[in-house]
């Protein structure tokens, strides 16, 4: 029996965020209720550090390590430092908000941090099993996060849902996987798109069939329609804090998740899965878009938007081009960034005891205060799609992704829905800059501390970013390409 | 003699009747655990039988995997449950109604 030591060195940011979260899970146990802000800054400067670590080891060389478990790659590099960014972002959003209501606990940061470690799997997995275990690791820390504040009927109401559906949805993809290995004998990445190239066609029915519970599987974790029931409910009943986190940054895990294990693992299967993803696709945008209209809760319209730009991630994935799963990773980053902003706005606009969560509270928004007003403008621009913000440029890139597959007619339809969603988007920008104030929420808002500052700072990212977008095009296409 | 099909016919079985379970049962929170819980045993019987027919460890290996996350996800199902119960005073699937959904 020999015993290699495996080569540690591409897993150095993954091993050091997970000895901190520990570390900082000893350290909040010893603290005062007084002292929580050690614990907050504890964290950020994990992510931080462990930002550092990454961009200082990035390199465009592809590195397998823990037997083939485990791949260090650009995109696996630059996925991370997105989620460190979007998470920083949270945690600095969600913290005034905690502190207001009485729930500013160390857990909050600790289950944060250790879902970061579960993205960080996600985003670097080779193999069924450490996907699986990555998934796992983020989903059981989202789901005590919803039921984080544990007086809230509605937030331990949202956070069953969110369980018992996510489960489902982890059984439905580990039934997938057991079917893929055993048509495949392997667990491994590289392995099974070798022996899916090299299988004879007696066996496509069984690996079809593990295949749709995989496609199935990764709908549900990001709320694609037909299976998006738990979105707006989880999104809606949870603390705004927890959506805040729960919107953003897992969604560029799964993401690199539907990446390794569709393009990569699956990918010598394109043509059968996408088919399925283009029904996703039309489906997300239809439903998302035409039912955001109906809502009258902020959280429930971002929930809603959020499955419409879910079906244009998948436009770009279901291209098949190397320039699609770019366009895809563009689209992704932006509207992490974007939904980051829009739901650390609720926050801002929150107190205690009001929860600033209805359309209706952003009514006259610009005489309460212009210059946020002007911020949100720029955020709801971007997820609308409206130049020069990023979020055009995101749509210009998946969309010109599909017509370059020749799905022309996949085009015109994500067009049209974004069109019929401009319209929701363009009626809070509206409220904000033409009707009154309501009357009971009509005295200026006082913008103050590092959250004002932090918004100020995203919102106008999204118009920089829009303005100079080859930045980061460029770096999404070094990631996939090379 | 029991080949794979038997055994895949049995995980596909009892996977089908978890998966029912879940979305039939409208009476009781734990049913749905109990349901999740025999989704995760259906989905390790496919892992052993291939695992054996191919004699590859690798299989078995996620099994053990498979049920230790299952039993951390059980811990965090019933915590829910307990908030669920002390704020709402019952565990009926239909009382979750609270948002529209």
């Amino acid at each position: 029996m020999n015993f290699e030591i495996p080569n540690f060195l591409p897993a150095v940011p993954e091993m050091f965020v997970l000895g901190m979260a520990c570390l900082i899970l000893v350290i909040d146990a010893f603290l005062p209720d007084s002292r929580r802000d050690i614990t907050y800054g504890l964290v950020q400067a994990t992510l931080v550090a462990a930002a550092g670590l990454t961009l200082w080891m990035m390199g465009p060389e592809t590195v397998l390590t823990f037997s083939d478990t485990f791949v260090k790659d650009p995109m696996a590099d630059i996925l991370k430092v997105a989620v460190y960014v979007t998470s920083f972002l949270v945690f600095l959003y969600a913290r005034p908000y905690l502190m207001e209501r009485g729930i500013h606990k160390g857990e909050f940061y600790i289950l944060g941090l250790f879902a970061v470690l579960g993205m960080m799997i996600m985003i670097s997995g080779h193999n069924l099993l450490t996907l699986y275990l990555g998934l796992e690791l983020l989903s059981l820390s989202s789901y005590a996060l919803v039921a984080f504040w544990r007086d809230s009927t509605r937030a331990t109401e949202a956070a069953m849902k969110y369980f018992v559906l996510g489960a489902l949805a982890s059984g439905l993809l580990l039934y997938g996987m057991s079917m893929i290995y055993g048509m495949t004998g392997s667990l491994d990445i590289a392995v099974i798109a070798a022996e899916l190239t090299a299988a004879d066609e007696s066996l496509n029915i069984p690996l079809v069939f593990g295949l749709v519970f995989l496609v199935v599987a990764i709908a549900f974790k990001l709320g694609a329609v037909p299976f998006h029931m738990w979105v707006p409910d989880v999104y809606d009943g949870a603390p705004t804090a927890v959506t805040l986190f729960i919107a953003t940054a897992p969604k560029i895990a799964a993401f690199a998740f539907l990446m390794r294990l569709l393009v990569e693992g699956m990918g010598p299967m394109h043509a059968d899965w996408q088919g399925m993803l283009i029904i996703l696709a039309v489906l997300s945008l239809a439903v998302g878009n035409v039912i955001a209209i109906a809502q009258t809760s902020i959280k429930r319209m971002l929930a809603y938007s959020t499955i419409a730009h879910v079906g244009f991630v998948f436009m770009g994935i279901l291209a098949g081009t190397d320039s699609g799963y770019a366009s895809a990773m563009f689209y992704v980053i932006v509207y992490a960034i974007t939904a980051a902003g829009g739901f650390g706005m609720i926050v801002f606009l929150s107190r205690k005891g009001y929860e600033a969560d209805q359309i209706d509270d952003f009514k006259g928004l610009a005489q309460r205060n212009p210059w946020f007003a002007f911020i949100m403008l720029l955020l709801l621009f971007s997820m609308a799609g409206v130049p020069p913000t990023v979020g055009f440029y995101a749509k210009l890139a998946v969309i010109q992704a599909a017509v370059g597959a020749d799905l022309v007619w996949l085009g015109v339809v994500a067009v049209i829905f974004s069109v019929i969603g401009a319209f929701y988007y363009l009626r809070v920008v509206k409220m904000m800059f033409f009707d009154a104030p309501k009357d009971e929420n009509a005295e200026p808002v006082q913008p103050s501390g590092a959250l004002a500052t932090a918004l100020s700072i995203n919102g106008l990212a999204v118009l920089a970013l829009g303005i100079f977008p080859g930045l980061l095009l460029s770096i999404t296409h070094y990631a996939i390409i090379g | 003699m029991i080949t794979l099909e038997h055994y895949l016919v049995l995980a596909a079985l009892l996977f089908s009747i978890s998966v029912a379970g879940i979305f039939l049962n409208r009476k009781n929170v734990i049913v749905l655990l109990m349901c999740i819980e025999l989704m995760l045993l259906a989905v390790n019987i496919n892992f052993i039988a291939f695992s054996f027919f191919l004699q590859d460890l690798a299989g078995q290996v996620f099994v053990f995997f498979i049920l230790t996350v299952a039993a951390a996800e059980a811990a965090i199902g019933l915590a829910i449950l307990v908030l669920l119960f002390r704020n709402r005073g019952t565990i009926n699937v239909q009382d979750l109604d609270a948002m529209k959904g």
